[in-house]
């Protein structure tokens, strides 16, 4: 593998939660993310899938700076980024850009596209000169495929895919090394879809990119990812190649995961196995001991509530080296569901 | 709710265009139009895709033109600018339709109706009631204009600087104008004012300004948490942008809207509320001209002459009225959910 | 036939225009069948579902032509108190975001309850034991205990269920269901499908799933109707449409969705934007961005040209597209 690009150790966040109006006192905390380790290689692309309150949007806001992690740290090109303020840290965000998920609301709709996209050059104006930029944001809107004399409209005169393109280009205008994508077509129409992640995969080749992709759709995680983390309430439950993942997955929860994605193929349904889980996801709040799965694990026994499982080759792997052999958490990890 | 298929529906895909929300509208309309090139689509780079020419929406549209292109077309807002710019226009010149001087009386024709020239009549002190009428419109547009100015001013900044920052800052913020919000306006008035002895507008001004900054702080704290949520604040933080850049650029465009409704609307409370102090003795005092005075002057002779209250209520009923009025209407311009 | 739509029209009045949001839909449902209302936000999909429960805000929205017809009973021309009385009772919908539907000053149980004391005279005592049975046969855990509890102490997977209740309780032989597991977790949505499926078959009801999952469609559909701007573009049994669909449209959504053996390709991407509700292309709306259009296709409407008994495509070339 290339050298890593961003390397996440032990990445934590919690979010106090308070009572009180002047006197706030801490009664507990939502444990957003809590223990997330993974390396980004140089023009990979790693896809992060869970299901909603995992914790995988929490990790793109730490990644991009937009919050600071209550323990743990982020490496940019050896360097913890974490810790980092003013100037230091102004320089690195050249570096890490973010695409959202919401179309709508991240583009500032008193601003026009050239202004939005032209912002990134007003914040860091050593990036580009000043009478250059208009050519470079044209040129921008010229490269997501977008008519480069659109610079003087408003983003609500563009459809959602657009405004996901426009958000696009605004991302690569300091010519980042790393984007971090949030989700990035869920919002969008199906047809829709495949257009924007054609122009990521186009944007990546082009431009050598990092993608950080984090999604809950299967099917376009695996498109698109060289390799995928599964994450379950705040951690990474189970990481490897597309192919490790999809196809010798050894977690239960990815194996639940994979087997209730709904299969565009009639043919399959008859004599496809689910598993079907059951219960939600128990609260951040109160996070269960041992494996934070096994209130949901069709494995679960007695030793899951008191060990917690390790992101590592389960030991029965480790002898044999295949697809199977990948870091799991699981102390029961088999690529046999039952 | 006896039944679940009448409870109100999630928003129809359909509806959305239909009802024409602004920007669901506006975007479906510019789909139409050869916006969109699939760069390396199937067809090969650059293949463009359209269903003809440009839409109908090719010029730049904003909120506030937008906004405008509503408020030409209201006749409710046309009305009520043009009551309120006659009103500034008397209230800077009032000699310009009433020569006289509204402090010469002649005490001998109290209460007397209507005569040529003094087409309003008399008052309890014999002075005339249409040039005291319009002299009166100064100090009601000033106290109105100056007290929602230092309002707005006062209540957005410390409003907005709570929303932003939150913590501390904001939980001292919003008790303070929890404190202030149980003052009663009048009985503060009456205390308050009543100490003072200066007879300029000023005193009142000061007052209603101190009086009025919770309402459009709490207005302005609202709209900046609002706007502070939006992902394109999040985006302008990732490029590595300053909070001023980010309150000035991005929020407060996005949050001025219903502070400039609230405070539309309050500028006519506030010259009521002028009238309201003068009336019970504690806003401007005589020699002073104002609505309040006259119309507190003439509510012992109602009997006798009523044209003496009714005219100044009048004028003050429809200035309030209209700036209410004007409010609303610019309200409803602003809010594209309404369009 | 349990639902007929015949050539339903809807139209929205709006500041810009009147937008067309229905332009002439015919579909079926029998009882026991599950109808998929495939198509993108904007195709008219919702729109026909709300005109057929007699729930489109109307205005802006108007009915301009067409029938529904209920058992044979024509509904559009039914007068209000009456469409209540099969609203509900025979004909129930289940929305999107269980969140907004339910009320939520309400406890789930006093809503459930009402189900049965307005619609069959029961006593409050007796409706409160039906809400608990109810939530029993969707599966809640500890029925009797929760039934006390507001809408947001319950999980999304929760309130969805809780929804399918209501609608189910009165046994409609008729359910819409508008988007029902879009806004849930691909494992609770799971769960929530295999419940919907499973009180179907039991309760044989006739079931018309509205989406844009093409996942979804395949794991629970009869049949498929594909809708393009108001109009239904292919109707097929739902083997058929995946095994060969006969609009370009159709299979322009088969195509673009990754598959296993697209990895490192690039996906297939129907080129170009829905059109506009304002402006609908003329001809076929669909030629702007069709790879197969000619110029036939700018001029003439194409009608639903009937493939086989059970199949229709509204495309002047729906043999080429069968054949790939």
């Amino acid at each position: 593998m290339a050298e890593p690009i961003l390397e996440v150790c032990g990445l934590v966040k919690h979010y106090p939660l308070t009572r009180g109006v002047l006197f706030k006192k801490q009664v507990g905390s939502v444990k957003a993310v809590d223990g997330v380790d993974f390396t980004l290689a140089a023009g990979e692309t790693l896809g992060i899938v869970g299901e909603s309150g995992c914790g995988k949007s929490t990790v793109a806001r730490l990644l991009c700076n937009l919050e600071r992690p209550t323990a743990g740290e982020i490496r940019y090109r050896g360097e913890d980024i974490t810790k980092l303020s003013g100037r230091a840290l102004k320089a690195v965000r050249r570096n890490i850009q973010m695409v959202f998920q919401d179309p709508y609301t991240s583009l500032n709709p008193r601003m026009t596209v050239g202004d939005i996209i032209g912002e990134p050059y007003e914040i860091h104006p050593e990036a580009a000169p000043k009478g250059d930029r208009r050519r470079r944001v044209q040129e921008l809107l010229d490269v997501v495929g977008l008519n480069p004399e659109y610079v003087n409209r408003y983003p609500h005169q563009f459809s959602g895919g657009q405004r996901q393109r426009i958000g696009i280009a605004r991302g690569l205008a300091l010519r980042p090394e790393i984007i971090v994508a949030d989700e990035p077509v869920s919002a969008l129409d199906v047809s829709v879809q495949a257009q924007v992640i054609n122009l990521m995969e186009r944007l990546q080749r082009e431009f050598e990119l990092s993608y950080v992709f984090i999604a809950h759709d299967l099917s376009i995680v695996r498109h698109i990812s060289d390799r995928v983390g599964v994450m379950y309430l705040g951690r990474i439950v189970e990481t490897g190649t597309d192919e490790q993942i999809y196809e010798y997955a050894t977690h239960p929860y990815t194996q639940a995961l994979l087997s209730a994605v709904p299969v565009p193929d009639p043919e399959a349904r008859e004599h496809r196995r689910r598993i079907i889980l059951t219960g939600d996801v128990p609260s951040p709040t109160n996070i269960p001991s041992g494996c934070r799965f096994r209130t949901r694990c069709f494995k679960a026994r007695e030793r899951c509530a008191l060990e917690v499982p390790a992101l590592e080759v389960p030991p029965v792997f480790r002898c044999t080296p295949g697809p199977a052999a990948h870091d799991s958490a699981c102390l029961f990890a088999s690529t046999e569901p039952v | 709710m006896p039944e679940p298929p009448q409870e109100p529906p999630h928003e129809p895909e359909g509806a959305v265009a239909g009802t024409g929300m602004g920007g669901g509208m506006d975007l479906a309309a510019s789909e139409a139009t050869a916006l969109e090139r699939t760069p390396h689509g199937p067809d090969g780079p650059g293949g463009t895709v359209g269903t003809g020419g440009p839409g109908p929406q090719d010029r730049p549209r904003s909120l506030w033109s937008d906004a405008w292109r509503d408020l030409r077309r209201n006749p409710v807002f046309l009305l009520s600018a043009l009551v309120i710019c006659f009103l500034i226009l008397i209230a800077i010149r009032p000699s310009l339709i009433a020569p006289g001087n509204p402090l010469q009386c002649d005490l001998a024709r109290a209460q007397d109706g209507p005569r040529p020239g003094h087409p309003f009549g008399y008052d309890g002190q014999g002075c005339d009631v249409y040039t005291r009428t319009v002299h009166g419109a100064r100090a009601s547009v000033t106290v109105g204009v100056c007290a929602t100015l230092g309002v707005a001013v006062l209540g957005s900044v410390l409003g907005a600087l709570a929303g932003f920052f939150g913590g501390v800052w904001d939980s001292v913020l919003s008790r303070i104008t929890d404190i202030f919000f149980a003052i009663p306006v009048v009985l503060g008035g009456l205390v308050l004012l009543s100490v003072v002895t200066s007879n300029t507008v000023w005193p009142v001004v000061g007052f209603i300004v101190l009086l009025g900054w919770p309402q459009l702080s709490r207005i302005a704290r609202g709209s900046v948490i609002t706007a502070k949520q939006h992902d394109y604040v999040q985006a302008a933080r990732a490029l590595g942008a300053s909070n001023t850049r980010i309150l000035l650029r991005h929020i407060a465009p996005n949050a001025v809207a219903p502070v400039i409704v609230v405070a539309t609307i309050a500028l006519g409370t506030y010259i009521a509320l002028e009238a309201t102090l003068s009336y019970l003795g504690v806003g401007l005092k005589p020699p002073s001209v104002s609505w309040g005075i006259d119309i507190s002057a003439a509510s012992p002779y109602i009997r006798n002459a009523p044209h003496a209250l009714l005219w100044p209520a009048g004028a003050l009923a429809i200035t309030v009225l209209a700036f209410i009025m004007l409010g609303d209407a610019v309200r409803d311009a602003l809010d594209p959910k309404l369009r | 036939m349990l639902l007929e739509v015949r050539d339903l029209r809807v139209e929205f009045r709006t500041r810009d225009g009147i937008a067309h949001a229905v332009n002439g839909v015919t579909y079926a449902v029998d009882a026991g069948e599950t109808l998929a209302v495939l198509g993108e936000s904007g195709s008219g999909k919702s729109v026909t579902a709300q005109a057929v429960m007699g729930i489109l805000d109307m205005p802006p929205g108007r009915i301009t032509g067409g029938r529904v017809l209920f058992r044979g009973t024509e509904l559009l021309t039914l007068k209000e108190d009456e469409r209540r009385r099969i609203r509900g009772a025979a004909m129930a919908m289940i929305f999107q975001d269980a969140l907004s539907a339910l009320n939520p000053v309400l406890t789930v149980g006093d809503q459930l309850g009402e189900m049965f004391t307005v619609h069959r005279g029961m006593s409050r005592r007796d409706a409160r034991a039906k809400a608990v049975e109810l939530m029993d046969r969707v599966r809640i855990p500890a029925a009797a205990q929760r039934v006390r509890d507001y809408p947001h102490q319950f999980s999304g997977g929760m309130r969805q269920r809780i929804m399918i209740a209501m609608a189910l309780a009165l046994e409609p032989a008729l359910v819409i269901a508008d988007e029902p597991t879009t806004a849930l977790d691909v494992t609770v949505q799971a769960q929530v499908m295999d419940l919907l499926a499973e009180l179907q078959h039991e309760y044989r009801m006739g079931l018309i799933l509205i989406t844009h999952d093409l996942g979804v469609v395949a794991d629970v559909a009869d049949r498929i109707a594909v809708m393009y701007a108001g109009r239904i573009v292919e109707s097929a049994p739902v083997h058929d449409l995946y095994k060969a669909p006969a609009h370009p449209y159709t299979r322009g959504l088969l195509d673009s969705i990754p598959r296993l053996d697209r990895k490192g390709r690039e996906l297939y991407a129907i080129k170009g934007l829905p059109p506009s509700l304002l402006r609908i292309p003329s001809g076929c709306a669909f030629h702007p961005r069709c790879p197969m259009a000619r110029d036939v296709c700018r001029t003439d409407v194409p009608p639903l040209y009937e493939v086989n008994e059970q199949r229709g495509s509204a495309c002047h070339f729906w043999r080429e597209c069968l054949d790939g």
